[in-house]
């Protein structure tokens, strides 16, 4: 059986990747798809906790996350797109305009 | 039973003028405000009058006659009542404050008709009534304390009746700051009442301390409280060392000084030593004290009137030294003498203050004595009425001030011989300046200027029929000095002059009222004639011998008496001699005792002194350690720096709010690796 750290670590991995990315990137599709890697970093914790401890609340909440996540991106999706057909960029240092 | 006589009503007829006249005045034609401002000090008067008729009535026994209006505050076992109270002593002042208070009244009508704010004037001059009706009548110390300040306000007020004149302002702001210097005295002894008796109820307190044995040997709080008393009437009624202020206060107009700083206001001093006299007779050190103020203020005053030449400053420092007089017969324990000298100085120095006032606004606004002379003929009712008055002062036998101020000499030569010295050398001073005042001002030759120039245009009869301000100029709202400049030295009118006839019947009469009965009828409010005698330190104990050799004694008290009116005629003689017969003598005298002429004229140099001792270093530590010190530099700069200290931080800070999506994220992410470290941190703790 695959110790718990290593479910761990790769967790980590991933959810410092989407931050990363985050941070990084200027794309609002790269940006999207970066918060899903934290949100895929943190649900693999949830199962290894869940696998680890034989609790279904982990796989439960994993759950949840997916429907959100799904919520989310159909909704975000949406967004990209009337952002990108009125601003004809994905750039998202150009989407300032509520800025001051 | 006893009547209701309805005590609360006295006082509040002089506030509904001050309230209407203050709030509505300014709308109100000059007759209107006059007829509200006479109306309810009028009233005030008629309504003192029914109270004195009434007064026979009340039975003896339960006098004071207490009002109580309401509880004002009560902490734990301390309470007072705002509560009025009337017995013997507070009817004689009411009668004075009310009476003199309406004549002068009437006469400022006349006096004031054109000066700007008139309204104010008068609005003022009622809450003087207000306050001054508030501290005779108060029935515990409290709210005597209130009129005491109130009636300080109003003088205050007053002063600065032409508050655009530099002069005038600072006048009142020196009544007001010596007053403070007085007024805390009265508070730390209201304090000691309170921590001893635990009550300021003239009855209770003067019960505790009467079951108190006196302080002959040593001095204990109540020694501590008679003179803390005594500051405080030192300040308001301008004794040594708190008497500089009266003189300045004649920026005021001169009904002002006719009422305030001559008739009423400055002895309400006496009247409290004298409605404390239990207080006091259980202190004889400071019945002591009290006797050598009067006796040197007396004194000293009179040796500065000497050489005035404004005519009301001669006034003012006769006042002081009228007062000192009132004090001797305080400190002497002669508390019935001195109302009696109070009541009679307030007809007769009232009387002076307002003759004065119709000279200065015969000639247009002159004050310099030096610069009148030979008016007699040209305002002659002035005139007679001004030189009755004079001769009230002098001590001339028959008129009032001789009755009142032989009798304060005769308790004085039974207390110490020196105090009659002193006080006899005074009157023989108080008659030479008074004579010199008269003589300067009405005999002889006009020295005025013949065509001085006017303030506007021809008046003859001042403003006594109605309809008249048609006609008159506006006014500003304070016009400079007094603006009764007229086309040649006129008599005044009768709204002027009526009251000068009655004070001046009543400086006739006011001594026939009775030396010998004033004193008993004041007996149960100021203790009995005599008592002192008991008091081992306050003399030489001569009165104890008084039931024994009566007909010794009153061949002594004519003895004194015919001193003390060869006194002022002397006085007299001599006034005549130097500024009627030989007109040329004074300033040789002046010039032959230069070094003592300099040091009166100057009136000793108690102003610059003071002004060295205590104004400058004070102005000058608040100058440069309180205002640029501690104000300016600690708390300005406390609370500059901070607010200079926020904005720059809030400057640094608010360039995070940038707005870029990116840079929250990584603060939300740093800040969560910040968590995220603690966390590990405590873990392997």
């Amino acid at each position: 059986m695959v110790p718990l750290s290593y479910y761990l670590v790769l967790s980590a991995i991933l959810f410092a990747c989407g931050v990363t990315g985050f941070l990084i990137k200027r794309n609002i599709i790269t940006i999207f798809m970066s918060i899903e890697l934290m949100l895929n970093g943190v649900n693999l914790s949830f199962v290894a906790f869940a696998a680890q401890w034989h609790n279904l609340s982990g796989q439960v909440f994993v759950f949840f996350v997916m429907v959100v996540a799904a919520a989310e991106a159909a909704v975000g999706l949406a967004i990209i797109i009337a952002v990108f057909r009125t601003r004809e960029t994905l750039n998202i240092d150009q989407v300032n305009l509520l800025k001051l | 039973m006893t009547e209701n006589l309805h005590l609360w009503i006295l006082p509040l007829l002089p506030l509904t003028g001050a309230a209407i006249n203050g709030l509505f005045g300014k709308r109100f034609s000059r007759s209107m405000v006059a007829s509200v401002g006479l109306t309810f000090a009028g009233a005030a008067f008629v309504w003192a009058l029914w109270v004195a008729s009434r007064f026979s009535s009340l039975p003896r026994l339960s006098l004071p006659y207490v009002v109580t209006v309401t509880t004002w505050l009560r902490s734990g076992s301390f309470q007072a009542d705002y509560a009025f109270a009337l017995d013997q002593l507070s009817l004689v002042m009411l009668l004075v404050v009310t009476g003199v208070g309406f004549l002068i009244h009437i006469y400022s009508v006349g006096y004031m008709w054109e000066e700007g704010g008139f309204y104010r004037f008068f609005s003022y001059l009622n809450l003087f009534m207000f306050f001054m009706l508030t501290l005779v009548l108060g029935s515990n110390y409290l709210v005597m304390f209130v009129g005491w300040e109130g009636v300080g306000l109003a003088s205050y007020l007053l002063i600065g009746f032409y508050f655009t004149r530099d002069s005038a302002a600072s006048a009142g702001k020196k009544a007001f700051i010596v007053n403070r210097i007085g007024d805390f005295g009265f508070l730390i002894a209201l304090f000691l009442m309170i921590q001893h008796f635990g009550t300021l109820d003239f009855g209770k307190v003067f019960n505790a301390t009467q079951a108190l044995p006196a302080e002959t040997s040593g001095a204990g709080f109540l020694t501590a409280i008679a003179l803390l008393l005594m500051l405080g009437a030192c300040g308001k009624s301008a004794q040594i060392p708190l008497y500089v202020w009266l003189p300045d206060a004649m920026e005021g107009p001169t009904p002002v000084s006719a009422l305030i700083h001559a008739a009423t206001m400055v002895t309400a001093g006496v009247y409290m030593v004298a409605r404390s006299h239990i207080i006091f007779e259980h202190a004889p050190s400071a019945m002591i004290v009290v006797a050598i103020i009067g006796i040197l203020t007396a004194f000293f005053a009179a040796t500065i009137g000497i050489a005035q030449t404004d005519i009301k400053k001669v006034l003012a420092y006769s006042t002081v030294s009228q007062l000192g007089y009132m004090f001797l017969a305080c400190g002497v324990g002669a508390f019935s003498a001195g109302i009696f000298h109070l009541m009679t100085h307030a007809f007769f120095k009232g009387l002076l203050f307002l003759a004065a006032g119709s000279v200065i606004h015969a000639i247009g606004g002159e004050q310099d004595m030096r610069k009148m002379g030979g008016l007699w003929k040209k305002i002659p009712w002035t005139w007679i009425t001004m030189l009755i008055a004079t001769c009230a002062i002098a001590g001339i036998p028959g008129l009032s001030g001789f009755f009142s101020k032989d009798e304060i000499l005769w308790r004085a030569y039974q207390a110490n011989w020196a105090y009659w010295f002193v006080g006899v050398f005074t009157a023989f001073l108080t008659s030479f300046y008074m004579f010199r005042l008269m003589f300067l001002t009405f005999a002889g030759e006009y020295r005025g200027a013949a065509g001085a120039p006017h303030g506007h245009e021809e008046h003859a009869g001042h403003g006594t029929h109605l309809g008249r301000e048609e006609i008159l100029p506006a006014q500003a709202p304070a016009p400079h000095g007094h603006g009764h400049g007229s086309g040649g030295i006129h008599e005044s009118s009768w709204v002027m002059l009526g009251p000068l006839v009655v004070l001046a019947l009543l400086s006739i009469a006011g001594g026939w009222i009775g030396a010998n009965r004033f004193e008993h009828f004041l007996e149960p409010a100021t203790g009995t004639v005599g008592a002192l005698a008991a008091e081992p330190s306050t003399g030489t104990a001569e009165p104890a011998t008084l039931p024994a050799a009566p007909a010794e004694e009153h061949g002594n008290e004519r003895l004194m008496t015919g001193i003390s009116v060869a006194a002022g005629l002397l006085g007299l003689g001599l006034a005549y001699l130097l500024y009627s017969a030989k007109p040329g003598l004074p300033d040789r005298i002046a010039d032959a005792l230069h070094a003592l002429y300099t040091a009166v004229a100057n009136k000793y140099w108690v102003d610059e002194m003071y002004a060295t001792l205590f104004v400058k270093p004070l102005v000058g530590i608040s100058t440069f350690v309180f205002w640029r010190g501690v104000d300016q530099t600690l708390i300005d700069g406390t609370l500059n720096g901070g607010a200079a200290g926020a904005r720059e931080l809030s400057d640094e800070v608010r360039h995070m709010e940038s707005g870029n999506l990116r840079s929250y994220a990584g603060w939300i992410a740093i800040g969560a690796a910040c968590v995220l470290a603690y966390m590990i941190w405590v873990g392997t703790r």
